[in-house]
């Protein structure tokens, strides 16, 4: 008698949620859903010059992908420049937000801005900006020729490291965003707890403020690794045609090869890979740090 | 050794003038204090009336203005706040809460290079003196915060400290677990014989566990005494006022009597005539058949007393009866108060 009275209830109480949700659920299908089973499907077509997108389904652009060493180069100079950047990043933004983190508060607020505040300018004007500094003639090559450093430019432009170097400057306010998380959840006292108990300043460093600020040096470290390795504007401009990344090699297969069911191939490999190493290391994170932290 | 000793340096610890000041204002101004070994010492106040400043300048983590703090005759400003061998218990407990129970315990003797096995016999003694060597591996996030407190006080007691400082360990407890809490401390402290400090606003939690109390208000020392020195004979107003509840009468002194709402009492020696005030704890007064008029406004039920706000000539009178066999007056009756003129405190209005 209860049961049959109680169900219709409990049922429709049960579509709540979904019915809340829709709105939401709708925004991300149509946005998201759908231009990537596009792409998936695109990525299935052949392409030929002179007949261009054909309506067959198969995998041979994976294994063109797959069987030539060029695309290997460029998917692994890809990951080499979003783990360089990511651990540079980390070297970085950590030790920035526990600074900040430490300042008293009409000096924290104005450096947090400063430290974020690069996020408000679009990515390519802060691009553009490094190529400024970094070109054979530019601000860094010539302090470092007059101050006898080197003898002839450095070559940034073009190169691995000046796409690091510019995608770390990019990138590391996530970082600090994250690690300043982290941190914001550290009792002061447990720095206190452990100099009384006899630790020198290193040992608290280490011991004590590292291993809180780990999952937010991690979680950071996963957002800037996933848009280190899919960042478009700045390789576009620092690397240019030459030194491709898998983003720029996707864009040049749609709109100068006109070979677009490659380089959806090459998007869906992208970001196979990148859910795939993202969502590997977030399950080591929570493994590592469910007892303590959740 | 023992008797070439300064009389003044024979104490455990010594506060000398002891100053701290934050921009034009002092949050401690002066404080002297000494502490023998062994000893447990409150510091007792208000919010803000420089207790934790105080403990914080002992252990290291704030660096005073002026005064002198010295440990076993030994200048103990001298010494950096990782080197003074001092356990503290924090308010929040500070636990590291990457570390297990254990681990958070072992700490400390890690730093001090203990060897492993040693480490791990200490560590299972302290935490088995607290009654949680059942918890060891434990992460501090599922544990209680009874249980969170003792890990605390075990870590402060592993390293075999000079001194233990508390400050305000026992306020985020529920009330029931504080009182326990309370007796469990006071036992462990006389069991290991170490001279502690606590900091406190709870003055029941200081009466029910100190040898003396430092009564602080506003960065200054109003008194030091045993706990019922200070309860029964208050060394200002404010002490009297924070100690307990309390009675702060006006009365007139003329003739050599003292005249209350219409009662009159034989004048302490020495006072001039005027106006004065007069201290009386509720405990003192009892209901009589004839003594100072007044109508019962309201009574609370304590569970093993009542409770009275007794209006009368004087003002609002409270009166705390043991809850007996007799018949408690209840609210709009007429009594009749009564107390020992002994047991008033009078001092001259200002």
């Amino acid at each position: 008698m209860t049961i049959a009275a109680t169900s219709p209830r409990r049922s429709r109480r049960d579509a709540t949620p979904y019915l809340l949700s829709a709105p939401a659920l709708l925004l991300y299908g149509v946005l998201l859903l759908v231009p990537l089973i596009a792409t998936t499907l695109l990525s299935l077509h052949s392409f030929t010059l002179y007949k261009g997108i054909e309506d067959v389904y198969n995998l041979a652009n994976y294994r063109d992908v797959f069987s030539d060493i060029y695309f290997y180069e460029i998917f692994g100079r890809t990951f080499r420049i979003a783990l360089l950047v990511t651990l540079l990043s980390a070297l970085i933004g950590a030790p920035e937000a526990y600074i900040l983190n430490r300042m008293r508060p009409p000096w924290r607020g104005l450096f947090l801005l400063v430290a974020l505040g690069p996020l408000l300018i679009s990515v390519v004007s802060r691009t553009l900006g490094w190529a400024l500094l970094l070109g054979s003639t530019g601000i860094v090559n010539k302090a470092l020729m007059d101050l006898g450093l080197i003898g002839t430019p450095l070559q940034f432009m073009y190169s691995e490291t000046g796409v690091v170097i510019a995608l770390t400057h990019v990138l590391v306010p996530f970082m600090v965003i994250s690690v300043w998380a982290a941190l914001q959840r550290l009792d002061p006292q447990v720095e206190n707890a452990a100099i009384s108990l006899g630790a020198s300043p290193l040992t608290v460093l280490r011991r004590i403020v590292l291993p809180q600020a780990m999952p937010g040096i991690l979680s950071g470290g996963i957002i800037t690794f996933a848009l280190a390795a899919s960042a478009f504007a700045t390789p576009a401009i620092i690397g240019g045609r030459r030194l491709k990344v898998v983003a720029t090699l996707a864009y040049d297969e749609f709109l100068n090869t006109l070979n677009w069911p490659l380089g959806a191939a090459i998007a869906i490999l992208l970001l196979v890979a990148n859910i795939a190493i993202v969502v590997g290391c977030n399950r080591l994170l929570e493994k590592r740090y469910a007892e303590a932290f959740r | 050794m023992g008797t070439e000793r300064h009389p003044e340096t024979a104490m455990f610890l010594v506060l000398d003038r002891l100053t701290k000041h934050y921009g034009g204002t002092a949050a401690v101004d002066e404080i002297s204090l000494t502490v023998e070994k062994g000893e447990f010492v409150s510091l007792l106040g208000p919010s803000g009336c420089g207790k934790t400043t105080t403990l914080q300048m002992i252990a290291g983590f704030v660096e005073p203005s002026a005064g002198a703090v010295t440990l076993d005759g030994v200048d103990l400003l001298a010494v950096k706040p990782a080197k003074r061998g001092l356990g503290i218990v924090f308010q929040s407990y500070a636990l590291f809460p990457h570390m297990s129970a254990a681990e958070n315990v072992a700490f400390g003797l890690e730093m001090q290079g203990i060897a492993r096995a040693e480490r791990q016999r200490r560590v299972g003694e302290a935490l088995a003196l607290v009654g949680l060597a059942a918890l060891a591996d434990r992460y501090p996030r599922a544990m209680s915060g009874g249980q969170q407190q003792r890990v605390a006080l075990a870590r402060a007691l592993v390293i075999r400290p000079r001194m233990l400082l508390l400050d305000e360990p026992l306020s985020n407890l529920d009330a029931k677990l504080r009182e326990e809490m309370q007796v469990e401390l006071r036992q462990i402290q006389r069991n290991v014989g170490i001279t502690t400090i606590l900091v406190t606003h709870d003055q029941a939690e200081a009466m029910a566990l100190s040898d003396r109390i430092v009564i602080m208000n506003k960065g200054r020392v109003e008194q030091i005494a045993s706990p019922d020195r200070a309860y029964e004979q208050p060394a200002s107003g404010f002490v009297a006022s924070f100690l307990g509840k309390t009675n702060l009468l006006t009365g007139k002194v003329a003739d050599d009597r003292l005249s209350i709402g219409g009662r009159s009492f034989p004048a302490p020696i020495g006072y001039a005539s005027g106006d004065v005030t007069v201290t009386l704890r509720p405990e003192k007064i009892g209901f009589a058949a004839e003594g100072l008029a007044g109508t019962v406004r309201n009574r609370l039920f304590l569970g093993s007393q009542w409770l009275f706000q007794v209006e009368t000539a004087a003002g609002l009178v409270l009166v705390l009866r043991q809850n007996g066999s007799e018949a408690m007056p209840r609210e709009g009756e007429r009594v009749a108060l009564a107390w020992r003129a002994e047991d008033m405190r009078v001092t001259p209005t200002p």
